[in-house]
């Protein structure tokens, strides 16, 4: 064991694990952070997405050692209130089914938003090619992330 | 559930207590054990299990059923707060523990709404019939002259109300009315129900605090990763710890008894490894030095074994369904088509893999589950745990999907044997390799359609030849194909208006675990039917729509007789509420071609595929476009369904279950397979088993649906069936080559 130090959601934080410790299960079972979900364990599936730096990492294959002095956002800190334009479309439009996909379906989007606040259709299959829906929830996620863009067919 | 649950106090305290012990589920403010007793009488009104009105006016609805991405929690409780005429502002929604006082929690079968509708609304009614005496009473006027909305009750033609917490202490004290006493009231007056309501847990799933299965920890508690034999039935000959131990974090190695056939919800049995983390646990396993020997199931070869169910069909079977004279008319035919469809296994991978978390200790156990069946989870925890039902609760969390799989309490069982065995709290946790190789399979199916036509290319004889390993096997060990119940999803029911028909079921023996899927044997159903219809067009040189009116022919309700049947399952559903109504059928198909502009199709490359099946009491249509892609793969492009599921509750929800269907069915039609070799399943991940990805998704799916006063029927799973043949179709249309076996990935490009 080494002592880690690792900042998320804005809190820094010191973990006594082993640094092979994946992320995820860092965040999951040691910070009792459950938003990340764990889907695959294989980087196939990005229900473990969350941002390292900004950027979208699979947590479930990140070991904890590469977060050592960075910054880890995840579901819970994505916005202090749950207001993340993102957030909001994706209530207002009734996203969700089953709900276990849609943390890393948001986190992936905001970080396409952050990059690219008006994405095209492309650009959202690209960023979200790897997040898996079995409830079958895409269409509404894609109107979700324009709608969230401001951009006209977010119905 | 028949009656209405009328309890008594203690019962009612006990269903909710148990309820607010467990889990808040991201509801927002819950009730505390201390609060729900402190709400006891006479300051509550909670006429039976499902509803609780309190002093400060708040409603507390019981959902009794488990949500699992169906909306269920967003439309159960709006059917007794529209009776209640409730605020739903004011309104919370309490998830029920395992427990027959509510009646069926069984969430299977599309049954939720169709099964509990008349029911939950008495329920409601009955609280707001007291809350009316109440004030009726305390004005000294006639219950008639007092209506109840608003989460008030109003005296008619004054501008008084009275609040319906003001009411409580009141109505608390009267009678629980009898249920002739009762009146539903007239569905103008319902004001939500059928219109598009919020989803209840929306915010909790979108910042992190939703509450599934692994999202619950308990002081001291272990998790379990558990090694299982790579074929079913399998056991452990011997097996060494030492290197397991000594990953630091690991505290047991436990080996879990191998299961006896009839697999049942039993554990399928191997070698748990409990640790501190999830992470410990799974490099102990890897460290686990196991010899395994088989039992039997070994020599299981999917491939292989489609060919058996080939050769099954094509020879007769048991005859379940006959009208006329079927080889007299094959025997006068001017011409037969005939055509032969496979369909392989499926896992239902859900997006949360199984997991529960159990306690046993001190005489008691508690579960923590995201579980389809919480009933069944209870009797499964009890008798491993070798305790009284009575000492055993089951907490329901949100699943991460279902799809069937968590109707099995399996991975309950082995929770509460791995907590029994080390005294801790233990969650055992699959891995995604965990439930791609150790389900309760969809079953594989071949199907023979067969019809002989006249000189007018009239179709004379219909011959259907079904074999699959039936679910019953996972119960029963003399099982040895399907039997009469299993070709009720879409066999027994299915409209034809043709003179001579005749269905039979071929034999065919399970290998694995079988387990029923989201739409169940109405998947290799629909398709075959569905593709059927659609060369029965081609070879009688006719529009696959106009073709497909024909042969279900007029709008008509179905005898058992023209049917051809001595009785139908009819999904545990009385006949004349809900009959085989060709009317209906005909109705979606007819909308789903206008929709889609049928007409027009083959213009500017519109290759379109039509399916529509009944099923779950359902009737559903759907036409998909599809198109090249410059890689020259064909993709689904656009999709249209339209539904008639009879009175809806929830309108929003209903149309993501048909959008979340057209995924499904693309999945299971395109790119879904389980294959088995040596008994053991060559998938592990989502690396080797596929599904639809955000660019595989159509650019639109519209749903229309027909607005109806009908009984409500099944939403879940009917909108899956229809979908795999209108893509199986379309392809025609796009590449003039026909896919019969599924998934297509094996002989088109897509
Ligand atoms: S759990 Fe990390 S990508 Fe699936
Ligand atoms: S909402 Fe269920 S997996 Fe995406």
């Amino acid at each position: 064991m080494t002592t880690l130090k690792v900042r998320v959601n804005g809190e820094d934080k010191e973990l006594d694990v082993d640094p092979e410790m994946p992320l995820l299960w860092a965040l999951r079972d040691v910070l009792r952070l459950t938003g990340t979900k764990y889907g695959c364990g294989q980087a196939l599936c990005g229900a473990c997405s969350v941002h390292l730096d900004g950027q979208v990492v699979r947590a479930c294959v990140t070991p904890i050692r590469r977060a050592e002095g960075r910054s880890v956002t995840t579901i819970e800190g994505l916005s202090p209130d749950g207001g993340h334009p993102l957030q909001r479309a994706w209530v207002e439009m009734g996203v969700p089914q089953c709900g276990f996909c849609q943390s890393g379906q948001l986190m992936c989007a905001a970080a396409l938003l952050a990059k690219k606040p008006q994405p095209t259709d492309a650009d959202i299959d690209q960023s979200l090619a790897g997040n898996l829906c079995r409830c079958g929830t895409y269409t509404r996620i894609r109107a979700a992330v324009k709608k969230a863009a401001g951009l006209p067919d977010g119905k | 559930m028949s009656q209405p649950v009328t309890m008594t106090r203690r019962s009612f305290l006990e269903g909710l207590n148990l309820s607010v012990g467990g889990l808040a589920l991201g509801l927002g403010p819950t009730l505390t054990e201390a609060e729900a007793r402190s709400k006891v009488v006479p300051t509550v009104l909670k006429p039976n299990v499902f509803v609780h009105v309190a002093a400060d006016g708040v409603v507390t609805i019981v959902c009794a059923r488990s949500e699992m991405g169906q909306g269920v929690r967003s439309s159960l409780p709006v059917l007794i707060a529209d009776e209640l005429g409730a605020d739903m502002a004011r309104v919370r929604v309490l998830q029920a523990d395992g427990d027959k006082a509510y009646g069926d929690q069984n969430t299977d079968g599309s049954s939720s709404v169709r099964g509990v509708y008349d029911d939950l609304r008495r329920t409601g009614a009955t609280a707001r019939t007291m809350l009316v005496t109440a004030a009726a009473n305390r004005w000294k006027v006639k219950a008639v002259d007092c209506e109840a909305r608003d989460h008030a009750v109003f005296r008619r033609g004054t501008g008084e109300s009275i609040g319906f917490g003001e009411l409580v202490r009141d109505a608390a004290r009267l009678p629980v009315p009898r249920a002739e006493d009762v009146r539903l009231r007239p569905r103008a007056e319902l004001r939500n129900v059928g219109g598009d309501l919020p989803l209840l847990d929306g915010p909790a799933y979108v910042n992190g605090t939703a509450v599934f299965g692994a999202d619950i920890a308990l002081e001291g508690m272990l998790v379990a990763v558990v090694a299982r034999p790579a074929v079913v039935g399998g056991r452990v000959m011997r097996f060494d710890a030492t290197r397991a131990l000594a990953v630091p974090g690991v505290k047991h190695v436990v080996e879990v008894p191998a299961p006896k056939a009839p697999y049942l919800f039993q554990s399928w049995g191997g070698v748990a490894v409990l640790a501190e983390n999830t992470w410990a646990a799974m490099r102990g396993r890897a460290a686990l030095d196991i010899t395994w020997e088989d039992g039997g199931n070994e020599t299981y070869d999917s491939e292989a074994f489609r060919e058996t169910l080939l050769a099954s069909v094509r020879a007769p079977g048991e005859p379940f369904r006959q009208v006329g004279d079927v080889d007299a008319a094959f025997a006068r035919a001017a011409r037969v088509v005939e055509a032969e469809y496979c369909t392989p296994h499926l896992p239902h991978a859900p997006m949360e893999p199984p997991v529960a978390l159990a306690w046993v200790k001190d005489g008691a156990c508690e579960v923590w589950a995201p579980t389809q069946h919480p009933q069944a989870a209870r009797t499964e925890a009890a008798q491993v745990a070798g305790l009284p039902e009575s000492q055993v609760t089951v907490h329901v969390t949100l699943l991460g999907g279902g799809f069937g799989r968590k109707s099995k309490a399996d991975f309950v069982g082995e929770a509460v044997y791995l907590s029994k065995q080390v005294g801790a709290p233990v969650r055992v946790q699959w891995t995604r390799e965990d439930d791609i190789r150790h389900d309760y399979y969809h079953t594989t199916a071949a199907q023979r359609l067969r019809a002989a036509l006249d000189e007018q290319g009239r179709p004379t004889a219909w011959l259907h030849r079904t074999a699959f390993p039936s679910i019953r096997s996972t119960f029963s060990t003399d099982v040895k194909g399907p039997v009469f119940r299993d070709l009720n999803q879409g066999v027994l029911d299915l409209a034809l208006a043709i003179p001579n028909v005749r269905a039979e079921a071929c034999e065919a023996l399970a290998h694995v675990r079988i387990g029923w899927l989201r739409s169940v044997y109405n998947i290799f159903h629909a398709f075959s039917v569905g593709s059927f219809m659609d060369e029965l067009a081609h070879a009688r040189g006719m529009d696959p729509r106009d073709n497909l009116l024909d042969v279900v022919g007029p709008a008509r309700h179905m005898s058992l007789a023209e049917l051809g049947v001595p009785k139908l399952p009819n999904y545990e559903a009385p006949l004349e509420k809900h009959p085989v109504d060709v009317g209906r059928l005909r109705g979606v198909i007819e909308r789903v071609t206008e929709l889609s502009r049928w007409s027009e199709r083959g213009k500017d490359g519109r290759a379109l595929g039509l399916a529509a099946h009944r099923s779950f009491l359902s009737y559903v249509a759907v036409v998909v476009s599809m198109k090249k892609d410059e890689a020259g793969r064909a993709r689904v492009d656009e999709a249209w369904v339209v539904v008639d599921a009879g009175l809806v509750v929830n309108a929003d929800r209903v149309r993501a279950q048909m959008e979340g269907s057209v995924i499904f069915g693309m999945s299971l039609a395109l790119y879904g397979a389980i294959t088995m070799k040596d008994g053991a399943t060559q998938q592990s991940n989502f690396r080797d088993f596929r599904l639809v990805r955000m660019a595989e998704a159509p650019r639109r799916i519209h749903v229309d649906i027909v607005r109806s006063e009908e009984a409500p029927g099944g939403v879940g799973e009917p909108g899956v069936p229809p979908v795999a043949p209108a893509i199986a179709n379309a392809l025609f249309a796009l590449t003039g080559t026909r896919a019969r076996d599924l998934p297509i990935i094996r002989s088109h490009r897509v």
